[in-house]
């Protein structure tokens, strides 16, 4: 039953592509499963950019005929949901699989297994929900679909937004529950709750947003999808349906997922700032606890996107209290960064300028928040570029500039090299300067009455300028970004091979290897504190004092089965949107489902218990 | 550190579904899963009460139901939890062929529900024409207690599958935490029709 393989030092010898495909097909380990979001995550992110250059292009000039209006409504959707599910959510998952484990001290994630999967299904999803691209036009009826505007949408664009989204979204959930239970279980001794990093508190707390706010979105699916190829009632109103179940459900999930995007970079820049003013987090305790009360409120208050459906004074007055009162905590983090940084010796590098461009754009997409959650001042701003121009600031502003912060930050503890950094401030500042120069403008747009969602607009309504000026600075951006991928590229070829402690960090994942060997620690460290690697340094010892001594390591066994699963969903996806038009689809129904459950019956009935690393073969790795 | 070994009374720990790092993630992290659940019949169970008087005409809650079948229905599954409780309570005395036979008393009583559970839904497609898209109620109807009869039917599989992968190896520090697991579970399903049998057909009875 036990299988010892003898650990391969990976740079030793060169392996083939199809060696290192295979590896990535199969892996369970967490670090490549971050590889593994990184680059699917970067892949739908610049679709999604490029479809929100389409969208720019043709609101450059008024009635441009640059795309037709149906064409529009698709890549408008397609924009909308791809960023959402497709790039921000596996970018954040990429930062929390590679950090997660390493700050807690722990070998690993609580279920390696479920982790792959959670990747897989990430990935077939957004594939089935970009074949819609080549099979009959793409989603039309905006990230949101609206019912009864997705129910009567013609064609099968709405079912690939249906079947991709369940299936991304599955993955998603029990991604979540993972990093619960690795936090929860799987911390190093003396890593209390209040010595967690702020990233891994943060995480903790946006996983029991996922583990709330994912089913929610997955009942409103079910219910969507039944309407459309069951013939179910739900929302049509002729039999008794109501359109506005649809926008309850979809808000339930939908405010969280703001959240879910937001707090694990909010634990991010107060991982950074920290390491880059040379201090302690200010206000620690404020921090964990405000990150609480965000995720308690950002639940509460989903009917604020429904001011205008007509729900009435008191329960419009009781959203917009509790809406507005989530500036309170949010302020307290701002002022929070503030103080961390005062008096610290401050180094300014391209991570660090991601964070301090960060502090302005959000605080700026915050005060628009504000400004959206009073009722009556939000019928002049609902559906009009306004709440466009508030929404990027704050996803934006918040949720990308935190993955780039993010990116630049672990680079080398993820790949062992650093990002070259002319490229980087390169990037930042043509994207910082692109961005406010696209959405700031947006602003004065919805108030003189540009609505949002509309292909095109009319001349000589003063709408002319503004959106030229928004066009040019999305090309902006989307130099920033072509400079990023180059440097990528650039860096993997050419890059300065990574110390393991780089900016001199306070936190556990720089006690490890750049990048860390793939049982993490081979000793799991004592943590005596917040910022435990900071109290060895400042204590003279530079490292980690072990909590164990050397023995043999428990590690799982790679497997194809997560890909196989995952891979049965996309196949019996394509029948379930198909046997609408012919019930002979039914047969890939079962085809797919029967390779889905066909896998999990092996993965019950096999038992796979992994493998161990010995002392000697430990002791043989250089430290 | 291998768990494979059957365990006999004295190597047998107090709590064994969670005396390994593995058997805690995995009963923690069930704990999590039926959160989210709990959200997925929340969502349900909100629609069913928004549209449960949506009949569009057809017929209404209080014409169909038959609480006589319903209380049936309802003792079969509440003696199952009683029988899989059986089980995990032999379970933590190390004995495995009640544990099995208890499990295998369970698996018999959540079959016999669901065969109610057909004959339940065939008997308003026939009788009365009542079916998924007859109407908003409808649809609400048999998507919220059908959500529930297919996690009944997983539960069966699931628990059939560890019993057959255990038959011959005997309780172990590996399989005691899925056998704890299904046992929550089933405890949670449990739960879930106690709410059904309240919101749906009691309150369907209710004009």
């Amino acid at each position: 039953m036990r299988e010892v393989k003898v650990v391969s030092n990976a740079a030793t010898h060169k392996r083939g592509f199809g060696a290192v495909l295979w590896d990535y097909l199969t892996t369970v380990d967490h670090k490549k499963v971050a590889h593994l979001y990184l680059f699917g995550g970067g892949f739908f992110f610049l679709v999604g950019g490029l479809e929100a250059m389409l969208i720019r292009i043709q609101l450059v000039k008024p009635n441009s005929e640059f795309l037709s209006n149906g064409l529009y409504n698709e890549v408008l959707t397609m924009h909308g949901t791809t960023m959402i599910f497709l790039a921000a959510m596996p970018l954040i998952f990429a930062l929390m699989n590679a950090i997660i484990p390493l700050q807690i001290g722990a070998r690993d994630v609580a279920f390696p297994f479920i982790n792959s999967l959670g990747f897989w299904l990430f990935l077939f999803g957004g594939l089935i929900l970009n074949c819609s691209w080549f099979l009959g036009g793409a989603p039309d009826a905006g990230w949101t679909s609206y019912a009864p505007l997705s129910t009567t949408s013609p064609g099968h664009g709405v079912d690939f937004y249906v079947i991709g989204l369940q299936i991304a979204g599955a993955g998603t959930l029990i991604g979540g529950i993972n990093f619960l239970v690795t936090i929860v279980n799987m911390r190093a001794p003396g890593m209390t709750y209040m010595r967690m990093p702020l990233f891994t508190w943060a995480s903790f707390i946006t996983s029991i947003l996922i583990l709330f706010a994912f089913p929610a979105l997955t009942v409103g699916l079910f219910l969507l999808m039944f309407d459309r190829m069951f013939d179910s009632a739900f929302f049509d109103v002729s039999l008794g349906g109501n359109a506005v179940i649809w926008e309850h459900i979809f808000w339930i999930f939908g405010h969280p997922e703001v959240y879910i995007l937001i707090l694990p970079l909010f634990g991010l820049f107060s991982d950074l700032f920290s390491t880059f003013s040379k201090k302690r987090l200010f206000g620690y305790t404020a921090m964990v606890f405000a990150t609480m009360l965000i995720a308690f409120l950002g639940f509460m208050v989903w009917a604020h996107h429904m001011f205008t459906v007509g729900l009435g004074p008191v329960a419009n007055s009781i959203f917009a209290i509790a809406t507005m009162a989530i500036a309170v905590p949010t302020g307290i983090k701002i002022f929070n960064w503030l103080a961390t940084m005062w008096g610290g010796q401050i180094t300014i590098n391209s991570a660090m300028l991601w964070a301090l461009g960060f502090i302005p754009t959000f605080t700026l997409g915050g005060m628009t928040g504000v400004m959206v959650a009073s009722v009556v001042a939000d019928y002049q701003y609902h559906d009009s570029y306004f709440v466009v121009a508030h929404f990027h600031y704050v996803i934006v502003g918040g949720t990308i500039f935190g993955i780039f912060a993010g990116l630049h930050y672990w680079w080398p503890k993820m790949f062992g090299k650093i990002l070259h950094e002319g490229m980087g401030k390169l990037t930042f500042w043509t994207f910082l300067i692109g961005f406010h120069l696209t959405f700031f403008i947006q602003h004065f747009l919805g108030l003189m009455g540009m609505p949002r969602r509309y292909s095109t607009f009319a001349p000589n309504q003063g709408l002319d300028l503004g959106n030229l000026i928004s066009t040019i600075g999305a090309f902006f951006m989307a130099f920033g970004v072509i400079v990023f991928v180059i440097n990528v590229f650039y860096t993997a070829a050419k890059g300065e091979k990574a110390p393991d402690d780089p900016w001199d960090g306070r936190t556990l994942e720089w006690a490890t290897a750049s990048p860390p060997a793939h049982y993490n620690f081979k000793q799991v460290p004592l943590v005596r504190g917040l910022d435990p690697l900071w109290i060895e340094k400042t204590e003279g010892k530079g490292k980690m004092t072990p909590s164990e001594p050397l023995g043999e390591i428990h590690m799982p066994n790679p497997s194809i089965l997560p890909f196989m699963m995952s891979f049965g969903l996309f196949v019996a996806g394509f029948g379930f949107i198909y046997q609408v038009d012919n019930k002979a689809w039914l047969a890939v129904v079962v085809i797919g489902m029967g390779i889905t459950f066909g896998s999990m019956l092996i993965r019950s009935l096999k038992d796979d218990l992994g493998y161990h690393i010995t002392k000697e073969e430990l002791e043989r790795e250089a430290d | 550190m291998s768990h494979d070994h059957s365990l006999n009374p004295e190597t047998m720990p107090n709590e064994p579904e969670k005396a390994t790092l593995e058997g805690k993630n995995k009963f923690i992290g069930f704990w999590f899963f039926l959160g989210g659940e709990t959200v997925l019949f929340a969502c349900l169970f909100g629609t069913y009460l928004a549209l449960r008087n949506s009949t569009a005409g057809g017929p209404a809650a209080n014409e169909l139901f038959g609480l006589g079948l319903v209380f049936i229905m309802t003792i079969l599954l509440l003696t199952s939890s009683l029988t899989s409780v059986y089980a995990i309570y032999h379970m933590k005395n190390n004995d495995f062929g009640k544990m099995r036979l208890w499990f295998i008393i369970t698996i018999l009583l959540g079959f016999a529900f669901l065969g109610c559970e057909i004959y339940e839904f065939t008997h308003y497609i026939h009788e009365y024409g009542f079916t998924f898209t007859s109407s908003a109620f409808g649809s609400a109807f048999y998507t919220l207690v059908g959500f529930h009869g297919g996690h009944v039917l997983f539960g069966l599989c699931w628990m059939i599958a560890l019993i057959i992968r255990n038959g011959k190896r005997g309780l172990n520090l590996y399989n005691a935490p899925k056998f704890y697991v299904v046992s929550l579970y089933w405890h949670f399903i449990d739960v879930v029709w106690v709410f059904i049998f309240t919101v749906v057909y009691l309150m369907g009875k209710v004009v």
